[in-house]
């Protein structure tokens, strides 16, 4: 029984060192019931390791991992009502797809053996059920590791990768499976390098640079940090870029792909586009760019932009 | 139910029935026998330089003596470590140590059901050699009395119980290759590697008890421990070389198989 009110996740000062390297930096992370939560960052960045630590297949350093409540280094009942899989799910090839997941059920006990069958089904596998694994593609093993968890009525979901390497059709299917049992109250971890996936998927991200969370929040509230970003095209353009500059909350002047472009909150615009016409500098475009999870993430993790004094972004660039 | 040693243990036998080296192994315990035979059946005698060879002609008990004698050498060790140096490595070659980590057994427990499982396969493969050698022994020279070491001569359906018992007592070492297959196992992560090692480790114990100025530690090394069945094919029977190589080879299996269970608990699983 895990105690009433713990969190599904809940990771502190997590530490994880090989030799002088420092693969996972002190993570703190807090992860809610319902929240269906990326885990971003480019290779290398200590994602797969963390996700390792919170299974209890390494133990950390440093730090705490509890998944509601319960440390999964001290014991293998703090994975009750947990499943998932780091890197690709593995299996062995030469049983057959039903026998594999006979024997994971063999492993959970508590019923798990029933769940085949549905298990299977939700994830569409049921009439290859019983070829060999060895001959399976790689989106049939992706979709054969999502049954095994799902085999053990997971509360919390952990998931390394689960697209990579499957076909468009793959990646769609995997995406709408997540969601599915998103919508079914299940908290979902997605580790994931597919950044429109993850910002179409999850509410929360947390997003890792060289072992250090650099972001962790709502999604939104990353875009909102960013502050918007308009493009502007006028009939004197370097007049324009002058009284942009001059301009107060105007900032990030600079001409990109031959447009004008800056950051600036909706009211200082207005006020912009005033000052343009009394300057005779007539407006061709003036239209907000959208700021992508991608955008934000490659700031991040790359270290290239500071978009708001007060933001998450301007942390970054410190 | 809750899962436990057992669930592992019986899963780990199935898993072993889908896997060549099984069978790989196991052929070559039932072969080696009957090849054995047909070869003394064409010469028309046995190795006279063993104990019991010269006896092969006229009781077909002997035979699977004789055969203990010489699977000692590397036979026995091999098929041992054919399971045992592969039962952990294999689940990092496929990457499964994840997958069954991240269940409802605890690491403990995965262990006692795959080291039950690699000593079940070893016991297997001893009883099975035994039993065919007998069945081809008796089919070539027929089931006689047979001579013991002492020069008496023992009925053929006690001389049958005594060939089992000398089974048993050969399994005190075969057990004792298990733990160090298991120990290479879990420690180099390699199959090949592991069940290599293993034959090595057994040769080199070998050659260790013929190194002159070594004959001292003959008693103490493995390799003699094969040869500790003898003691019950004398009149009255020998214990004293059963006995020594109880605690001898529980000096070598005891160390490795607790090194291979603090090494497999402890070891971060940051690959398979």
């Amino acid at each position: 029984m895990s105690p009433p009110g713990a969190v599904p996740v809940e990771v502190r000062g997590l530490v994880k060192e090989y030799g002088q390297l420092r693969a996972v930096d002190g993570v703190d992370i807090t992860i809610n019931e319902g929240d269906v939560y990326g885990y971003l960052g480019p290779n290398g960045a200590g994602k797969t390791t963390s996700l390792r630590m919170m299974l209890g297949l390494i133990t950390p350093t440093a730090g705490t991992v509890r998944l509601f409540g319960r440390n999964p280094i001290e014991t293998v009942h703090a994975l009750e009502g947990v499943a998932g899989f780091v890197e690709a799910p593995t299996f062995y090839p030469y049983m057959t797809g039903r026998r594999n997941l006979e024997l994971l059920a063999a492993f959970d006990g508590a019923g798990a053996s029933e769940r085949i069958d549905e298990a299977l089904h939700t994830v569409e596998l049921a009439d290859r059920a019983g070829d060999r694994v060895g001959g399976y593609s790689h989106g049939m093993r992706q979709r054969l590791g999502i049954a095994g968890a799902l085999l053990r009525s997971p509360k919390l979901l952990l998931l390394d990768e689960p697209a990579t390497g499957l076909d468009p059709a793959g990646m769609r299917d995997m995406r709408l499976l997540i969601r599915r049992l998103a919508d079914h109250g299940m908290t979902v971890v997605l580790s994931s390098h597919l950044l429109a996936e993850v910002e179409e998927l999850c509410n929360r991200v947390a997003i890792v640079r060289s072992g250090r969370i650099v972001y962790e929040g709502l999604i939104s509230e990353l875009k909102r940090g960013a502050g918007a970003v308009y493009r502007l095209a006028t009939t004197d353009d370097e007049r324009a870029i002058a009284i942009c500059r001059a301009q107060p909350g105007i900032s990030e002047v600079r001409i990109e792909h031959g447009h004008i472009c800056f950051t600036a909150d909706e009211p200082a615009v207005a006020e912009l586009s005033q000052a343009l016409v009394e300057a005779g500098a007539l407006i061709h475009a003036l239209a907000p760019q959208t700021v992508t999870l991608e955008d934000l993430f490659f700031s991040l993790t790359e270290g290239t932009a500071a978009v708001t004094p007060d933001g998450p972004l301007a942390e970054v660039a410190q | 139910m809750s899962p436990g040693v057992l669930t592992v243990y019986r899963w780990e036998l199935r898993k072993l029935r889908y896997q060549k080296r099984t069978y790989l192994g196991l052929g070559a315990a039932v072969i080696v026998p009957i090849l054995f035979v047909i070869a003394t059946h064409f010469r028309h005698r046995g190795p006279e330089d063993v104990p019991f060879g010269s006896y092969i002609s006229r009781s077909g008990l002997a035979i699977p003596l004789v055969i203990l004698l010489f699977g000692a050498i590397w036979m026995f060790p091999l098929i041992t470590a054919l399971v045992a140096g592969d039962i952990f490595a294999s689940e990092d070659h496929n990457g499964t140590l994840k997958t069954i980590l991240t269940r409802s057994l605890e690491r403990w427990q995965i262990f006692a059901g795959k080291a039950l499982t690699a000593a079940t396969y070893g016991i297997a493969a001893i009883l099975l050699s035994g039993t065919v050698a007998v069945i081809a022994g008796c089919i070539q020279s027929g089931f006689n009395p047979l001579q013991s070491l002492s020069g008496t001569v023992v009925s053929a359906p006690k001389a049958l119980g005594l060939v089992y018992t000398s089974l048993l007592v050969y399994l005190i070492p075969i057990l004792s290759i298990v733990c160090i297959g298991l120990l290479l196992s879990t420690i180099t992560r390699n199959s090949a590697a592991a069940v290599v090692g293993t034959l090595m480790f057994s040769l080199l114990i070998q050659l260790i008890g013929i190194l002159p100025g070594l004959t001292g530690l003959q008693p103490y090394l493995l390799s003699t421990q094969f040869n500790a069945w003898q003691g019950l094919l004398r009149t009255p029977i020998d214990w004293a070389p059963i006995i020594r190589a109880a605690w001898v080879c529980a000096l070598y299996g005891v160390p490795a198989l607790a090194a291979a269970c603090l090494v497999f608990l402890r070891r971060d699983v940051a690959g398979g």
